[in-house]
């Protein structure tokens, strides 16, 4: 047999393992959500700003819930999320600096064409999830504490509602995923557009209520306290805040299209609460 | 039905054009379960190795705990290894959650107990005759050991491959301290994870496809070692 052969190929492995090791450049780790993440608009983006200032950007796509935890325990260094409530007091127990609202869409009621529990002609999302509860149709929600959970939960609790039984399914999964599932079982769910019109080829799943004000949906960007933590990359997040608000930026949210059909509207650099 | 036609053509389509991103996840998949085997292999050989042939009080125990281990799932490595890097955590000053290294020092503790047990039952059905053969040619302490290690190099290649399948297509650990970082944690399994869920199964079928290759390779390599033919 031939030895030689067999430690060179070793060493060569062990060679290109180790080399690469190291992390040259400035990196910023940004924790958001699926819907920003899984539509493509980051990977749409953040290359430029990562050219413009020669740093890598390490998304990591959670649910907004772990998002904010994960700024709160440090372990990264901007959040992009979609919870105002929840935003507010993670600003309020000071875990984060610097919140702007960078763009926004709203949110959606899908079902079946048939829509078995009539909501099609309803414009108020609550009368929606009432006819909903009252029929036991299918609905499957998030259940991962992610800003479309939480926006889903303070619907049924506004409707005076509590979702319980077989019919209302939590997956624990990305928008992506329980939309699959919601697919699959023809049931009703609520979404962010963007992953809808992300979508839209995929599912036969209709939109049956839309335009309520209730459904609004605000990303709002965070960089994370470095009071509280100081190891996080704080400049490169301002940097980062910056430029999400920043008129190039919004020019490109706003052009960034899938099949068409415009997913975020920027909005303008207020600061806010 | 088409679906899945059209996902095998955009499959084939990726791997042939040598799809830079699907390169990209296959390298970061290789290096990272690479090192991560050559770092347990590193200790779970000579403490296999100790645990089999060594004749000590709780060896029993020992071998009882190992096999135990080899059964642990990788979400509780993902766990364990996630409270203990996060920043609150007792190991977060280090500030390697969500990257490569916390992925390797994961993959790390789910081979050490495979590759240890296997070695450890390989090396007590060996047991001490050719030991005792060597000692009555007269080999010294260096000798025997090398003898020794030549009689087990079979258990030590099947007991390494072994770990690495486990390794190579595991997801838990990779997505839980990994975070599918594109270009820098995302590997093989968690990114057709995020390609299913995401409704395009192109790339996730074209990335099955290298699992399955994989598999085949170490396979044949295990029959190779053992001198058999396919």
């Amino acid at each position: 047999m031939n030895r030689l052969k067999i430690i060179f190929s070793f060493i060569v492995i062990l060679l290109c393992i180790f080399i690469r090791f190291t992390d040259a450049e400035e990196t910023l780790r940004l924790a958001t959500t699926t819907s920003t993440y899984e539509t493509g608009l980051l990977d749409y983006i953040l290359p430029v700003f990562e050219k413009e200032f020669g740093c890598e950007i390490h998304v990591i796509s959670v649910g907004t819930g772990k998002a904010l935890r994960l700024g709160e325990n440090g372990d990264v260094d901007i959040l992009l999320v979609h919870a105002p409530e929840a935003e507010k007091r993670f600003m309020k127990d000071e875990y984060g600096t610097d919140r702007r609202y960078v763009m926004h869409n709203d949110f959606v009621i899908l079902g079946p064409e048939d829509d078995p529990a009539g909501i099609g002609e309803l414009k108020k999302s609550t009368e929606a999830f009432k006819k909903i509860y009252a029929s036991e149709n299918i609905f499957v929600s998030r259940g991962d504490d992610s800003g479309t959970d939480k926006k889903e939960k303070s619907l049924w609790a506004r409707a005076g509602l509590y979702p319980r039984g077989a019919w209302y399914l939590e997956t624990g999964q990305g928008m992506n995923a329980t939309l699959r599932v919601a697919d699959e079982k023809r049931a009703y769910v609520m979404l962010d557009r963007a992953t809808y019109l992300f979508n839209k080829d995929k599912v036969r799943l209709k939109i049956l209520v839309e335009g309520d004000r209730d459904l609004l949906n605000p990303y709002g960007v965070i960089a994370v306290n470095p009071l509280k933590h100081p190891h996080v990359n704080h400049r490169l997040s301002l940097a980062l805040v910056e430029w999400m608000t920043s008129s190039q930026c919004r020019e490109m949210i706003n052009k960034y299209e899938v099949n068409g059909d415009r997913l975020f509207y920027a909005d303008d650099n207020s600061p806010v609460d | 039905m088409d679906y899945i036609i059209e996902g095998f053509k955009k499959a084939f389509i990726i791997i042939f054009s040598l799809d830079k991103e699907f390169l990209m996840i296959v390298f970061t998949s290789i290096k990272i379960s690479f090192s991560s085997i050559f770092l347990a292999a590193l200790f779970g050989i000579p403490f296999g190795i100790f645990v089999g042939a060594g004749k000590f009080k709780g060896r029993k125990l020992i071998t009882t705990l190992l096999n135990t281990l080899m059964s642990l799932p990788t979400v509780v490595v993902g766990l364990l290894l996630y409270s203990l890097l996060s920043r609150r955590g007792p190991l977060g000053d280090m500030g390697i959650l969500f990257t490569q290294t916390a992925i390797i020092a994961g993959q790390c503790i789910l081979a050490f107990p495979i590759i240890a047990a296997l070695v450890a039952a390989g090396v007590r059905n060996i047991g001490d005759d050719p030991l005792i053969a060597a000692r009555l040619l007269g080999a010294g302490n260096v000798g025997s050991a090398l003898l020794f290690l030549k009689e087990a190099k079979l258990i030590v290649i099947t007991s390494t491959l072994a770990a690495f399948g486990r390794v190579f297509s595991e997801i838990g650990i990779s997505m839980m301290l990994g975070g599918n970082i594109r270009f820098y944690t995302r590997n093989i399994t968690t990114a057709i994870a995020l390609e299913s869920s995401r409704g395009a199964i192109g790339l996730g079928i074209a990335l099955g496809l290298v699992l399955l290759a994989v598999a085949f390779l170490v396979n044949i390599i295990v029959y190779r070692f053992r001198g058999e033919e396919l």
